[in-house]
């Protein structure tokens, strides 16, 4: 609580108490009066003061003046009826302060709570200066300079690890929870939490342009780029309030004048001010203003709680309304380095194969050498390795272990007069031969991500219509990966320009692609009722509102990503180029994020409608109610106050999707 | 040039008002008031002088809303 709100609260507190305690005083008459002012005044004074000040510069309508002009009249009308139920107009005054006390405290409160949970901002750097640590801003510390960060520390600047190995703490970055080990040598980015180990790291970036200024800098600005549905409620409140105001002033004049130009029929003019001042009191527009806003800041935040940063609550909306997901291939639905995926029709064990294969290439430093490496995972005994020949185009000869190891393609093979198996798979394959006998195949292939079928599924899941495959990789190759991952079209061969023509052809096509669906149902469905086809043409129609989002690694796809309805970038960790071009950025690069930042954008939208329909409707009820007097001030309050608090504690939901 | 300030303000709809406000403040090409994070980022026309405008600024935002606070 701010000291504002402690102050209030006693406020409401002691107002509150001697209410009650008035009603066991009995007096009456210009006594009962002055005594009842003394809560109300303690718990409106404000008020009066700022409908006061509003009203000095020229500004009328505003929540405080329609309070004061509502609490006010309502004590006039019980001095004017002589009823001394001055009640009314106390707890009008009472209520909505405890109203706006508890707006102030859920909004502030979220807000902290959201601000926690992107808290990657580091407050201080370790320097060593004359053998001692010292704590100083990390806005001061220079590139190159050495900063230790201890176990349980913020790594405050991105940098390289010069001593020391730790285990790093990344989910206030990637929302992944495993952590992720570095030693000597390794780039570390700032907002890592260091878990085990001392690391002594030599900054390569300032602290504005590391990793965690930027994206707190872009989270905290995300906000600030507004939604439709914010603009449209801004708009609208500023219409809404005179509009309500005007209305009342009407409720309160015409009827009467009506009344007292009929015959026969005396102007009842205290009830039709009571009407008018109810209609003040569910007037105020803040249970919306302050929802949507709060909807999207928590939808955001919960959003980058996971690792998916949005940069606006406008991309929010859009990507809501995404119908098409165009993925890039390499790097996004495959990890884009080569692996061994396979070892077949081996004579001798797989490990032992893959030990020839990785000892005779030794030497080389072709790409596939190097996976080979990887995939033997063992330290490389070059001395074991002699008389190393390198037959371009082919593959390399060698001898280890005195033992004459042939690998390579079919044309080793053949010129070598070895008798080979072919391989079905699909990528490189290297045939090895030991002392001129065949000994199997090793396939390497770029590697689908263990969860990008998944990640396809989901998406599928989330009511996403079209997923699309672009690569400029062989068509076999693609073909093949499209068709495990279950994608329903894909485009290869292309070039990086070729995959904006199909980006822009995907997004043109919203409109075009209507027309052939809705005659191929026709034709397919000559016998069938004319409802189907109407319902077709419904869902064609309805397509083409749809948006497309196109995810990429960033790397070389920035046009494509800002051409697209909504850029999605993957693992985007330490890529600044990534960042600025995409609308999205998921700091991992789990391709089943994707189809949790849709869940999220849906929800948190979900609940914007909510809250903008739920707001509408029950003032617009209470309204009616009060302007044909059957709601009283208590039901008036519970259209502004109950409204509001509703909407608050729904906005909350945005924060959590499973 | 764009600078964003710290503010203080209590309620959404004030918030709103601050900004359109602003907007209207001689030398304020544009502005933007986010509520949630309590930050004004103001985009100021050429020539200006930043901390003469913002004088302005607060006071015109102080007549709109009283209780507000901008942190120069």
């Amino acid at each position: 609580m701010t000291k504002k709100q402690k102050k209030m609260l006693v406020r409401i507190i002691i107002a509150a108490i001697l209410l009650v305690a008035l009603h066991f005083i009995p007096v009456t008459g210009v006594l009962r009066f002055v005594l009842y002012l003394v809560p109300y005044l303690t718990v409106g004074y404000d008020i009066l003061l700022k409908a006061g000040k509003g009203i000095r510069n020229g500004r009328m309508l505003d929540e405080n003046f329609l309070m004061a002009v509502a609490t006010i009249g309502a004590f006039a009308l019980a001095i004017y009826s002589q009823s001394g139920d001055y009640d009314e107009a106390i707890a009008v005054m009472l209520f909505y302060q405890i109203g706006e006390w508890f707006q102030s405290y859920a909004v502030g409160k979220s807000r902290r709570n959201i601000s926690e949970l992107m808290d990657i901002r580091p407050d201080y750097a370790n320097v060593e200066r004359d053998g001692k640590l010292e704590k100083v801003d990390p806005d001061e510390v220079e590139i190159g300079t050495v900063i230790t960060v201890q176990p349980g520390e913020k790594v405050p600047i991105d940098g390289i690890v010069l001593e020391g190995h730790s285990s790093l703490n990344t989910a206030a970055l990637t929302g992944e929870s495993a952590p992720r080990d570095v030693a000597a040598g390794d780039e570390i980015i700032s907002g890592c939490i260091n878990q085990s180990g001392v690391l002594k790291i030599q900054t390569t970036k300032e602290f504005g342009e590391s990793t965690a200024s930027k994206i707190l800098d872009l989270v905290e600005n995300a906000s600030s780029r507004k939604s439709k549905s914010e603009n449209f409620i801004s708009k609208f409140a500023r219409i809404y309030t005179p509009a309500v105001c005007g209305a009342a002033l009407a409720l309160a004049v015409i009827p009467p004048i009506v009344q007292w130009l009929l015959p026969g029929m005396t102007p009842d003019v205290g009830d039709w001010i009571y009407r008018a001042l109810t209609f003040l009191v569910i007037s105020c527009p803040c249970a919306l203003v302050v929802s949507i806003p709060l909807s999207f800041f928590a939808g955001i935040g919960g959003a980058s709680h996971e690792g998916i940063l949005v940069k606006g609550s406008n991309y929010l909306e859009t990507l809501s309304e995404v119908t098409c997901v165009v993925f890039d291939k390499t790097g996004t639905l495959t990890k884009g380095v080569f692996e061994v995926s396979g070892i077949h029709h081996s004579k001798i064990e797989d490990e032992k194969l893959l030990e020839y294969a990785a000892l005779a290439e030794s030497a080389s430093s072709h790409p596939i050498s190097q996976s080979l490496r990887q995939a033997y995972g063992k330290e490389i005994d070059r001395t074991r390795v002699t008389d190393v020949e390198e037959i371009s185009g082919n593959g390399v000869t060698a001898r280890v272990d005195g033992k004459f190891v042939a690998a390579g393609n079919g044309k080793l093979m053949r010129r070598l007069d070895i008798p080979y198996t072919e391989c079905h798979s699909v990528g490189t394959v290297i045939h090895i031969a030991i002392d001129g006998e065949y000994m199997g195949h090793i396939v390497i292939s770029d590697v689908v991500k263990p969860h990008a079928k998944q990640a396809i599924e989901a998406l599928k899941q989330a009511g996403i219509k079209k997923t699309v495959m672009l690569t400029g990789d062989a068509k076999k190759v693609a073909d093949r990966v499209a068709a495990e991952l279950g994608v329903d079209e894909v485009h290869s061969e292309l070039l990086p320009a070729d995959k904006v023509a199909k980006v822009e052809e995907l997004l043109g096509a919203k409109t075009v692609e209507e027309e052939p669906s809705v005659a191929k149902a026709v034709n397919e469905k000559v016998q069938q009722s004319e409802k189907t086809v109407k319902a077709e043409k419904r869902r064609a129609g309805k397509s083409s509102k749809g948006k497309v989002a196109f995810v990429g690694d960033g790397i070389n796809d920035a046009p494509v990503l800002s051409r697209a309805d909504i850029g999605i970038a993957m693992g985007a960790m330490g890529s600044d180029a990534a960042i600025e071009a995409a609308d999205i950025v998921l700091m991992d690069d789990d391709p089943l994020k994707i189809a949790q930042a849709i869940r999220i954008s849906r929800k948190c939208l979900g609940i914007v409608k909510q809250n903008i329909i739920f707001a509408l409707a029950v003032k617009g009820v209470c309204l009616i109610l009060g302007a044909v007097g059957i709601a009283n001030m208590w039901l008036a309050i519970f259209a502004d106050v109950g409204v509001m608090i509703l909407a608050v504690l729904n906005a909350i939901r945005a924060l959590r999707v499973k | 040039m764009k600078k964003t300030y710290k503010i203080e303000v209590d309620c959404a709809n004030c918030a709103n008002l601050m900004e359109n406000t602003t907007k209207k403040v001689e030398g304020v090409a544009n502005a933007v008031v986010n509520f949630m994070t309590q930050k004004m980022i103001v985009e100021f026309e050429e020539g200006a002088d930043p901390k003469s405008v913002m004088k302005n600024v607060l006071r015109a935002c102080k007549k709109v809303e009283p209780d507000c606070e901008i942190e120069l």
